[in-house]
């Protein structure tokens, strides 16, 4: 019996980490180590002409490089997503631009010197000429006839065009519908802002290889690709991800940046590293999000929705990222019916090449974009058909009988109780104890409103026939080993990397509930090309689900193995061996028995092995699921708005969130925290924008506002539990699920305590300005009459 | 981000940091470094000296002298926030102290970086505007006082000429039956004041405002006092639509400013909430005594 | 230009040269090898970098090296040594052993910074309300916890503390400022 899943065990990371001895990238030192620093383009859209004679010249400087050194040396960096029947280009992205920039941001140069600050000296005397060219930063304006081009190959600057569902049934369900409700969306730029900078630190190996360690959620997959880049054979690289800063979603691509490290660092024969500033990196990481939408839903007077409508047009920035294509497509448009029975459903999107900083996975990744809309417009039914918005969702979930659930879109969801979900949020929130509050205070001129978001979520990626299918060049599989030492100590090693997300904790549960070992004698080792197999990295919330199959299945085997040299042992049958507090005996008979670490030793010394069993006790397995996960839930968030002011207060916020079985509460609830944070950055806080000019204008920490203590509410979790059938585990992902919840329900909340005032939408994010103005407008007072 | 080379000098009294200064035309003063280094290691300015005056032990401290509030220009913010003198009797200048950046940034910045950088935004300019704070300027030539009505003069501009030095920042009390608060609406990601309001309210033996005072940051290019407020205020009971009424005309010859976060119209309604609130707050604080 | 540093860290003299625009937190990791102080920004926001000084957290992205010169520097690597032997759990300062009890870290970038700040509140508030730690890391970015628990953290951490010193164990957790000219 398991007794450790389930169960908030303290987590293994933190001894090191609130020691202050992690080891994350810029921490590595290595003798004559060097350092780089990156020239990037000021201007969005210019030809350029480089002169680094004078950096060349400044004392400590190794190395300049520019796209002329790199020609044929380097090759470019790849998109990995190849979306089908999209009609897909993608134009190449050198390592270093050459001639042309199309973003603030692009690498132009990288030098190279003895010190971080000499490499800051030479990078500011590196020369370049810009002749400025026109630009277009708006993917709507870079649609427009006439607009400037981004790439010469991309023409009208569409990348894609991609649909999924029934055009023609969805035109039917709208053409016979009782009621049709439209909104125009604007899903804003956002910046994932991972708090550890990107860093890379390339070594030289005796044998012609190199060590790169880098911040990357996805070692395996950034050795690949960087082989081919560099031409250097897989087995001469090793990468290392160490302790990781954060990434959500930012450190999965791979980026020019690093490639030009690990090639500075072969060709200076020297350690070579660079540590992304953070001003680098809000133009030089990927954003996510950036998507404006056009959206419908109709259906019937008694509530019942019939069909869903979306045109969208994506703003890819102006390189397809590693996974970018596939993000406002198949992450986005499969999932936009929801939670929701809802027969017709007809999504276009448009990806458009525009001049800004590109766009790739930030947490959710097409997800949020796809929920916010769907459950904007729930909302905006219901208050058009004078129904409760919640009793407008339990009309149209799929019901738990449904399941498994087929989609209009194509997916299967695996299993749920949506209305369950919802209840527990109701009742947590005091739903309609809240109402009545809201009536008394609108009665006194305040605006109290209650948002709800009842979410589904595809996670888990995998299995690799689907990856496949949807053009992902690359498998959704994971793997592990469980390898018991002759001592009994037991390491689990597997290819996926974890950064925060606790399953150097979760996974050792797993495993040392599956071997009766003590938990302090297990330990997960990942993060390392040269010691882990291969393995396609921690996103998509699959590091559990998908990952923690491998791990479980692996686990299975050595104890299966462990159990029948037990069983050798004590002379007994195999069937009747049974694990009680960490030792093996005959079930009713607990006197004679074996310590894990007694097996384990004996399969070492194989003095007394079965007949035809291996000694050694370790096994490997590499899993690929049968299907994705579907978490679910509901948040509920109770707000009021400033009169006065516009200021949103949030009063409760309630997160009920179904991620399958449990293993570690504790973690769970950390991952629905940080994710209702992100959403509610997006909801309140949170916007890149780029300015006439081209320029970014919330580069930094000073101007584009991250979620902080202060402003943060208290939140409270609650779980349903439904396992998924579609993994050995029945979990779930749950790193996304707040993210893409929070961010609708707080904007249903706002719409819903401004609804007196006809409001129907509000844009993001809903700074206090923009809600006094609403609130200005429609208590018929200009603003400036409201000054007065 | 790393800064281009400069040259440190460390100076143990002020005259050998105006000494130092004037030998090096384009040279600055380090005290805190809060204002000087994020634009250095930016490189969004260069110096070629940075003259250290830390160590200057006449520079510091918080006192009460002659029943008037000296701050030396070393005071950190923490400190003019923490004092219960200050607290007490320029509460809006403990509460301004207390809502500069944040702890951190408390604990090491200023007074007297922060009243020479000039930035508009910042909280402290606000209020030693509002207690009619005398600044004190050494040169070569000697020592200056300059009234806080003179010393800003523009976004990062102030009286301060090439090789002077901030030292002290002296205020009067606000007298019997008086108090003092301060509003700020913060910029949610740097903190700095969209709109900060100090206001002061001293009350006649009736109860009614025998004197008003209020000070508008973040919403102009420089802070102001609103006249018009002021006067309108005289008289009255300062309960809060009192208040309400008597800053309708709070940019009174001023001309609000806007950014891409909050736009002039904004500021200017978020002040005078503001400022009704608290001018409301000084009011009941110098009621109860 | 060169310059001799002379400054106490985590309880042991340091003696270093180095040009006037090397920032602490560069010298704290790169010439001590002290790679616990992160550095997420550089216009002074995140917080990732703070340590103390003279007892009171400041962030050593934004302090040279020369301004540290005769003062007192406590690092994560030196927080348990900063208190009394009496008053830790495990060898670990109460606030690190609540971050680890109450989840109060993630990816740990932002930890050390926030244990710093965390330790400056402690020794000036021994018993903040959540308001309190809230305003206390207006200085502090964390892009994982949304707060929720590191807010927890830092108040269970005062409990420990207050259990502790009741017991009659040690001195208070305040650094005791040293250094100075």
């Amino acid at each position: 019996m398991p007794t450790l899943f389930g169960t908030p065990v303290r987590r293994r990371e933190d001894a090191r980490l609130i020691r202050g001895e992690g080891l994350y990238t810029d921490d590595v030192r290595l003798p004559d180590m060097v350092y780089a620093a990156f020239v990037r383009s000021t201007h969005p859209s210019a030809r350029i002409r480089v002169d680094a004679s004078a950096a060349r010249a400044l004392p400590g400087v190794l190395a300049v490089f520019t796209a002329d050194d790199v020609a044929g040396r380097v090759g470019d960096v790849p998109t990995a997503w190849l979306v089908p029947d999209s009609g897909l280009r993608t134009p190449p992205r050198p390592v270093l631009a050459r001639d042309v920039v199309r973003y603030v941001g692009e690498p132009i140069a990288m030098v190279v010197a003895r010190t971080r600050a000499l490499a800051a000296d030479a990078a500011s005397a590196v020369n370049v000429a810009y002749e400025p060219l026109p630009h277009v930063t708006d993917a709507r304006a870079a649609l427009a006839p006439g607009a400037p081009q981004v790439h010469a190959g991309v023409p009208g600057n569409v990348l894609f065009t991609w649909h999924a569902g029934d055009r023609e049934a969805t035109d039917r369900a709208f053409a016979e519908a009782e009621v049709e409700v439209s909104l125009s969306i604007r899903n804003q730029r956002l910046v994932p802002a991972a708090m550890e900078p990107r860093t890379a630190v390339a070594a030289p190996t005796p044998e012609g290889g190199l060590t790169l360690w880098t911040t990357s959620q996805n070692p395996h997959i950034a050795r690949f690709v960087l082989s081919g880049m560099l031409s250097l054979s897989e087995q001469r690289l090793r990468v290392v991800a160490p302790d990781v800063g954060g990434g959500f979603g930012s450190k999965i691509p791979v980026y020019p940046d690093e490639a030009m490290v690990a090639h500075a660092a072969r060709v200076l024969g020297v350690p070579v590293k660079w540590t992304e500033t953070r001003s680098e990196a809000f133009v030089a990481t990927i954003h996510g999000r950036d998507q404006v939408q056009d959206v419908a839903m109709c259906g019937r007077r008694d509530g019942t929705i019939t069909g869903i409508r979306v045109r969208a047009t994506a703003n890819m920035g102006a390189y397809l990222s590693l996974a970018a294509p596939g993000v406002p497509t198949i992450l986005f448009g499969l999932i936009v019916p929801g939670a929701y029975r809802i027969g017709a459903v007809d999504v276009e999107v448009v990806g458009v090449a525009t001049h800004t900083t590109p766009t790739d996975a930030y947490r959710g990744a097409g997800r949020p974009e796809a929920t916010f809309l769907v459950e904007r417009l729930v909302d905006t039914f219901a208050r058009r058909i004078g129904m409760d918005a919640a009793e407008v969702r339990r009309r149209n979930f799929v019901p738990a009988s449904a399941f498994p659930y087929a989609t209009p879109t194509g997916l299967v969801y695996d299993s749920g109780d949506y209305a369950a979900a919802m209840d527990r949020a109701l009742e947590a929130v005091g739903y309609e104890a809240m109402r009545r509050r809201q009536e008394d205070l609108r009665r006194e001129g305040r605006y109290l409103g209650i948002g709800l978001s009842t979410y589904v979520e595809v996670c888990g990626l995998g299995p690799s026939k689907v990856a496949g299918a949807v053009g992902f060049q690359g498998g959704l599989w994971e793997s592990a080993t469980v390898r018991v030492h002759p001592s009994g100590k037991v390491a689990v090693i597997i290819g996926a990397s974890p950064h925060g997300q606790g399953e150097e904790t979760t996974f050792a549960q797993i495993v040392a509930d599956a071997l009766g070992a003590p938990f302090e004698d297990v330990e997960v080792v990942h993060g390392d090309t040269a010691a882990t197999p291969m393995g396609w990295g921690t996103y998509g919330s699959r590091t559990t689900p998908v990952g923690g199959g491998a791990v479980s299945l692996a686990a299975r085997r050595v104890a299966d193995k462990a159990r029948r040299l037990a069983a050798h042992l004590l002379e007994a049958a195999e069937e009747d061996v049974v694990v009680t507090d960490g030792r093996y005996h005959v079930a009713g008979a607990p006197a004679r028995s074996l310590s894990f670490a007694d097996v384990a030793l004996q399969a070492h010394l194989a003095w007394r092995l079965p007949d035809g069993m291996e000694p050694g006790l370790e096994a490997s397995a590499f899993y690929d699921p049968e299907n994705f996960v579907f978490p679910f839930g509901c948040h509920a968030c109770v707000v009021e708005v400033d009169r006065n002011t516009g200021e949103v207060r949030i009063l409760r916020y309630v997160a009920v969130d179904d991620c399958g079985r449990i293993i570690n509460p504790m973690i769970v609830d950390g991952q629905v925290h940080g994710g209702v944070a992100q959403g509610l950055g997006q909801a309140l806080w949170e916007g890149a924008v780029y300015d006439e000019s081209g320029q970014l204008v919330t580069a930094s920490f000073l101007d584009y506002a991250l979620p902080r203590a202060r402003l943060m509410p208290h939140i409270e979790t609650l779980h349903t539990e439904t396992p998924s059938p579609h993994n050995p585990l029945g979990v779930k992902g749950v790193g996304e699920t707040g993210t893409i919840a929070a961010t609708p329900a707080v904007v249903n909340a706002v719409v819903d305590a401004l609804a007196p005032l006809g409001v129907e939408h509000v844009d993001m994010p809903m700074t206090p300005e923009r809600l006094w103005r609403i609130l200005s407008r429609a208590q018929g007072r200009a603003p400036e009459e409201v000054r007065a | 981000m790393i800064a281009e080379a400069f040259d440190y000098e460390r100076a143990d009294s002020l005259e050998a940091a105006l000494a130092a200064l004037a030998r090096r035309p384009g040279a600055k003063v380090l005290a805190g470094g809060h204002s000087l280094l994020p634009l250095l290691k930016l490189r969004l300015a260069q110096v070629p000296l940075l003259v250290d005056i830390d160590g200057v032990g006449e520079l510091g401290g918080v006192r009460v002298e002659d029943g008037d509030l000296v701050v030396g220009a070393l005071a950190r913010h923490r400190d003019v926030a923490d004092s219960e003198a200050v607290r007490r009797g320029w509460t809006a200048l403990a509460q301004a102290a207390s809502h500069v950046g944040d702890p951190q940034v408390r604990s090491r910045g200023t007074v007297g970086g922060n009243l020479a950088h000039g930035d508009p935004a910042s909280d402290l300019p606000t209020a030693v505007l509002l207690f009619d704070g005398v600044l004190t300027v050494a040169s070569g030539a000697g020592l200056r006082q300059v009234s806080a009505r003179d010393f800003w003069l523009g976004p990062f501009a102030t009286a301060l000429g090439e090789g002077e030095i901030l030292t002290a920042v002296r205020m009067a009390p606000l007298g019997d039956r008086a108090a003092s608060a301060y509003r700020k609406f913060p910029h949610p990601a740097s903190g700095y004041a969209v709109v900060s309001v100090a206001a002061a309210v001293r009350l006649d033996g009736e109860g009614r405002v025998a004197e008003a005072r209020v000070a508008v940051g973040g919403a102009t290019y420089v802070p102001f006092r609103a006249a018009a407020a002021e006067a309108a205020m005289v008289g009255v009971r300062p309960d809060p639509p009192a208040c309400r009424e008597a800053v309708a005309d709070l940019f009174a010859g001023q001309e609000p400013a806007g950014d891409m976060y909050a736009s002039a119209d904004y500021r200017a309604h978020i002040a005078r909430l503001y400022a009704a609130d608290a001018l409301a707050a000084a009011g009941a604080a110098a009621a109860a005594g | 230009m060169q310059y001799r540093v002379l400054m106490r860290v985590n309880g042991r003299p340091v003696e270093r040269e180095t040009e006037p625009r090397t920032l602490l937190v560069h010298l704290l990791r790169d010439e001590l090898g002290l790679t616990g102080t992160h550095v997420g920004c550089d216009t002074s926001q995140c917080g990732a970098c703070t340590v103390l000084m003279d007892g009171r957290a400041v962030k050593s992205c934004t302090v040279l090296a020369v301004q540290a010169d005769g003062h007192e520097i406590v690092t994560v690597e030196g927080l348990a040594d900063s208190v009394d032997a009496a008053l830790r759990y495990g060898g670990l300062h109460p606030l690190q052993e609540a971050f680890a009890r109450a989840h109060g870290l993630q990816c740990g970038f932002c930890t050390p910074g926030v244990l710093m700040a965390g330790a400056d509140l402690l020794s000036r508030n021994p018993d903040p309300s959540e308001a309190d730690v809230r305003e206390a890391l207006e200085g502090n970015l964390c892009r994982c916890t949304g707060y929720e628990n590191i807010v927890a953290a830092v108040r269970l951490a005062a409990e420990l503390l207050r259990e502790r010193q009741q017991a009659g164990a040690g001195r208070p957790a305040a650094h005791a400022a040293g250094g100075g000219d």
